[in-house]
């Protein structure tokens, strides 16, 4: 009984993440490769999205049109982090998709991801002024988490 | 000038061993603390064993670490901070853990002592 009970449970585990706030690194801009300091970026009352993105990512293209949506709220502020890609088709997929991002950074190694406590691609986290993570989402957005962000900063 | 030649063959020869020896040196540390990490988006692999993104910015990551001088328990601390006490395979020994760590030896005694009751018990008849 038990072991037919198992056969339909689901086995992936994701850990709950311990990482709650985000860490002070230094980052390279998407187009000036200049370096900056994450902090630099968090204003009083205004959140941030950080949307880790690829142009070889399938799902990121699906979830291309929430982040859309979400870069029409007031107060907040998207930021994509280019995660693994190269500049020409990551131009490529902002061009043809359109660019909804206030900033756009590069993490060409992945590990700038790791910092954040990311697993790959997309995934996105939604950070106040205080850098506190409030949420991270793994996998591509979707109209209910696009309600839930929009439920949680107004 | 032969012998001009000759030393700064040697000299550059030095540096590019001393280099390479590094490199490995750093490479096998590497593959040291990946096998001891689970990779979180293959499961049942280490991220040693896996090729995918996260495994390998994982294996970047520790590689940079090491080079800036960081320790290897340095290195599980950050990444347990990160991702919690599941990318390390070897159990933290906490409230939550605490009957996995002591239930084995918990076992190992009370079948101790099962076995030499009967022992002494046979004995006794005997």
């Amino acid at each position: 009984m038990i072991f037919f009970k198992s056969l339909f449970e689901d086995k992936s585990y994701v850990p709950k993440s311990l990482n709650s706030k985000v860490e002070n690194i230094s980052i390279q801009d998407f187009y000036t490769d200049n370096n900056f300091e994450l902090k630099s970026l968090f204003k009083k009352n205004k959140y941030i999205v950080i949307n880790i993105w690829a142009s070889w990512c399938i799902p990121c293209r699906q979830e291309h049109q929430f982040i859309t949506r979400l870069s029409s709220i007031n107060n907040l502020k998207i930021i994509g982090l280019n995660y693994k890609d190269k500049k020409n088709n990551a131009q490529n997929f902002l061009d043809e998709l359109g660019n909804p991002y206030d900033l756009i950074l590069k993490d060409p190694k992945g590990t700038k991801s790791i910092f954040l406590g990311a697993y790959g691609v997309p995934e996105t986290f939604l950070i106040d002024d205080k850098l506190n993570i409030l949420k991270k989402y793994i996998g591509p957005i979707n109209l209910e988490i696009l309600n839930e962000i929009e439920k949680l900063i107004l | 000038m032969i012998k001009n030649f000759l030393k700064l063959f040697l000299f550059l020869f030095f540096i590019y061993f001393l280099n390479t020896s590094n490199i490995f040196a750093n490479n096998i540390k590497v593959e040291q603390i990946s096998k001891n990490l689970r990779c979180l988006i293959c499961q049942g692999q280490s991220v040693y064993d896996s090729n995918s993104e996260f495994a390998l910015s994982v294996k970047s990551l520790i590689s940079s670490k090491l080079t800036a001088g960081d320790s290897e328990e340095e290195i599980y601390e950050f990444l347990k901070s990160k991702y919690g006490d599941w990318i390390v395979y070897e159990p933290v020994l906490n409230k939550y853990t605490l009957v996995l760590w002591i239930l084995p030896l918990f076992l190992f005694i009370f079948g101790g002592l099962l076995i030499v009751r009967k022992v002494f018990i046979n004995r006794s008849l005997k």
